[in-house]
């Protein structure tokens, strides 16, 4: 079918994109993945008083950094799709490379918090702790890194989304793509803002 | 359409394939192949229920073990891997592009990667079989402590765990949702961006609105389970002890986890075969569906409805009370909005010029079927009783009585239907009352009998029931025995819809498009439809079911029909005529 045969031939009932459409269902789907692991994790805190004490062995510091730096990379990735909409694709690229570090610097972070915890002995099962037989605050573990994991994971999979995207961006195709990947780090972003407070401030 | 003239190979067109049209296709015979491996299973356990101990033909003396996995997986099978995928992505692919006058989904790599995904998942299920221990044995619901390896044995072997049958049953599980879920994205999109012109919201066709209310249900009641398994996987080969109440977990969660989404499951298999019905009613009546509107509202109702229910599978868990009474009244609610869909349904048959297909058959007996399994959920869904027949073959009856009708008859009364329409053939329209009447009588003789089983106390997980003599004794030892002779004859009676099938492709097309005069755009297309669908993109001017309209010529109205000039005042006459001579009466 030629382009513009398609173009005389398909006439949207409705003018949302439909990327972008798709991007907001995947975003519900995705915050219900999350919101089914923080509701057991509060069952669990309510429960569990002493995870407080758990709590109080992640670093806050590193925690409040890395809010920081999300938060910094939302709004690279903001000026980017303002860019992108200027058709500059110029400052596209510096403004993604911006959010790309962002990720980069969120993720280098994390592991070495995840190398001071795991040199302490917390780790996903915490043998340590069950030998001592402190099985409810081995559990705490287990959700920490269930939880800080699958978020990682996104972050990952968000920065190489990204990469992907700016090689298209450099031949001047799919410019309308850093939307969609601003949206998806944005849910990143927020996802990040619950996890903070429940795992490292919450003492 | 230029499209037509593509040169695709066999792999891009058939295999590899982005077509809606081929991906629906591969979807229902992935769902008829599982269908197959299913209803095997349930004939080797039938047959040790009946007669315990006995050599099976076709396979050999049952153990214990091997007994709990297969009800294990049959019930697996057949909700994840034959209902989803024949009621959900088969018919939404295959009917939205082409109901809504479109030429595509919306991303059609996506949807070809949904299918290989199921496709894999359904690999690694029946390779569960064969690993060392077979396949995994604790029920569908997959509860811990036996789902959860790390309960009895904390500090797991990891790779021995991976290719455990546990793991690999949660790990098929969380695949299958994984494409059911890019699916779901695909129906949505698809169905609010590419409708063709005019075709505003209450202008869409019933099963598509309820395929799309399905995917909204299934999207948001399984995240939490995709977390949930991830889990128990790592209970089972990590040792971590989410679920574990010895190390601070709680067996519990995964009930909860499971049912939060285990029971708007219910309903997302339950709204395409009634959309199903809604599509199938009004053609062999030739009639308008009755209370259009009020069908999609209670529809949406039943959506929210839906996430309020599940504790009700938990009644005997060791629930709060006072939260048992809270899900005892949602689940006797949720009654209300599918008795209002059903009995419109009622409502569009009243009067109607029936024409009594094949199809029109296997939605009578849709709505005969399930009236026994929702009225029998009315009882268990209050939770006095409940704790009376819990695990009994009550229940196992009262939910083969609500899904076999809504995955078989649903699909096959879908099958009958737009089979001319996929393929350009006709199927045979004796054998395939035939095959109703067979699949219809040994249904009702395999499950009906059950009902006494199960309240005279037989439970659903016991294998051999010669040393309980005072529960199994006469007669519901030979009900025990008739059930298993009807539920053979039931998978026998199957193989006349393969015959069906396969002789009527093998017979030469005919160019009919239009075969049951109905009204929705998928009829404009040719039979079968290219790639591309439509000549020219379709206008839609009127709702999906303007039968019998006063005042013109045909019976029937197709989409694409402009409203004529006076006609809605003659429509209005009618009724107003109606009204007056019941006022006179």
């Amino acid at each position: 079918m030629s382009k513009d045969h398609q173009a005389h031939l398909s006439l949207p009932a409705n003018k949302v994109p439909e990327g972008r459409l798709g991007m907001w269902i995947l975003i519900a789907g995705e915050l219900v993945i999350f919101g089914g692991l923080i509701a057991s994790y509060l069952e669990f805190r309510i429960r569990y008083p002493q995870w407080g004490e758990m709590a109080a062995h992640t670093s806050t510091l590193i925690g409040a950094i890395n809010t920081v730096v999300l938060l910094c990379s939302s709004y690279t990735i903001v000026k980017a799709h303002e860019a992108a909409q200027r058709l500059d694709i110029h400052k596209v690229m510096i403004w993604m490379s911006c959010t790309v570090m962002g990720g980069l610097i969120f993720l280098v972070d994390k592991s070495i918090e995840y190398y001071h915890e795991i040199s302490e002995g917390f780790t996903f099962t915490s043998p340590k702790l069950q030998m001592a037989g402190d099985h409810v605050g081995s559990l705490f573990w287990s959700y920490y890194y269930i939880m800080t994991g699958l978020h990682g994971t996104h972050v990952l999979v968000g920065m190489t989304v990204m990469i992907i995207i700016m090689f298209q961006i450099r031949k001047g195709q799919n410019l309308h793509r850093v939307e969609l990947a601003g949206m998806y780090w944005h849910m990143v972003d927020l996802i990040w803002i619950f996890l903070f407070p429940l795992l490292y401030i919450a003492k | 359409m230029d499209a037509i003239s593509h040169k695709q190979s066999f792999w891009t067109k058939y295999i590899f394939s982005t077509d809606h049209k081929v991906i629906g296709m591969q979807y229902a015979i992935m769902g008829i192949i599982m269908a197959g491996v299913g209803g095997f299973l349930a004939y080797i356990f039938r047959y040790n229920l009946a007669f315990p101990g006995a050599y099976i033909p076709l396979f050999g003396h049952l153990s214990a073990m091997q007994y709990n996995a297969f009800v294990t997986c049959h019930g697996m099978i057949m909700v994840f891997w034959v209902g989803m995928p024949v009621l959900l992505s088969s018919l939404g692919n295959l009917l939205i592009p082409l109901m809504i006058g479109t030429d595509d989904m919306a991303f059609p790599t996506v949807n070809m990667l949904s299918f290989w995904i199921f496709f894999v998942s359904a690999l690694v299920l029946l390779s569960s079989f064969f690993v060392p221990g077979g396949a995994f044995g604790g029920g569908w619901t997959m509860y811990p402590p036996f789902s959860a390896g790390g309960y009895v044995n904390k500090n797991p072997a990891f790779f021995k765990e991976l290719f455990s049958g546990t793991s690999l049953m949660i790990l098929a599980v969380a695949l299958e949702l994984v494409a059911m879920l890019m699916g779901g994205i695909n129906f949505l999109v698809t169905t609010i961006n590419k409708r063709a012109k005019g075709m505003t919201p209450f202008k869409i066709p019933i099963v598509v609105w309820f395929i799309n209310i399905a995917s909204v249900i299934f999207m948001f009641s399984v995240g939490p389970l995709v977390a949930g398994a991830f889990m128990l996987l790592f209970d089972n080969v990590l040792g971590t002890g989410f679920y574990d109440p010895a190390r601070g977990g709680d067996p519990m969660l995964w009930e909860h986890l499971f049912w939060f989404f285990g029971h708007p499951e219910v309903y997302v298999l339950l709204l395409p075969a009634l959309g199903v019905l809604a599509e199938v009613f009004p053609v062999f009546s030739r009639k308008p569906l009755f209370a259009y509107k009020p069908i999609v509202y209670l529809a949406l109702v039943s959506a929210i409805l839906s996430v309020l229910v599940w504790a009700h599978h938990q009644f005997v868990a060791g629930i709060d009370p006072r939260m048992a009474t809270f899900f005892s009244i949602g689940t006797i609610l949720i009654s209300i909005p599918f008795a209002g869909i059903f009995l419109s349904f009622m409502a569009t048959l009243w009067g109607g010029s029936i024409r009594f297909t094949v199809p029109m058959m296997w939605a009578l007996g849709f709505i005969g079927l399930f009236l026994i399994g929702g009225l029998t959920g009315l009882y268990l869904g209050s939770n006095a009783f409940d704790i009376y027949a819990h695990d009994t073959y009550f229940v196992v009856t009262h939910f083969h009585y609500t899904l076999f009708p809504d995955i078989f008859f649903g699909f096959f009364a879908a099958v009958y239907f737009w089979f001319p329409k996929f393929t350009g053939k006709t199927l045979n329209s004796a054998l395939g009352k035939l095959h109703f009447w067979c699949t219809f009588f040994f249904f009702n003789g395999t499950w009906f009998v059950l009902f006494f089983n199960g309240l005279a106390g037989q439970h659903r997980r016991i294998n051999d029931y010669s040393d309980f003599s005072l529960i199994m004794k006469e007669p519901y030892m030979s009900f025990e025995k008739f059930a298993t002779v009807c539920a053979i004859l039931l998978i026998l009676s199957q193989f006349i819809f393969l015959y069906n099938l396969f002789t009527s492709l093998a017979k030469a097309k005919t160019s009919v498009r239009n075969p049951w005069q109905s009204n929705t755009l998928e009829w404009l297309a040719e039979s079968p439809p290219p790639h591309g669908n439509f000549e020219t993109y379709p206008e839609v001017y009127r709702g999906p079911y303007d039968y019998s309209v006063p005042g013109s010529t045909e019976d029937f109205l197709p989409q694409n029909v402009p409203v004529a000039h006076g006609e809605a005042e003659a429509i209005a006459n009618v009724q107003n005529g109606i009204t007056t001579s019941t006022n006179t009466i």
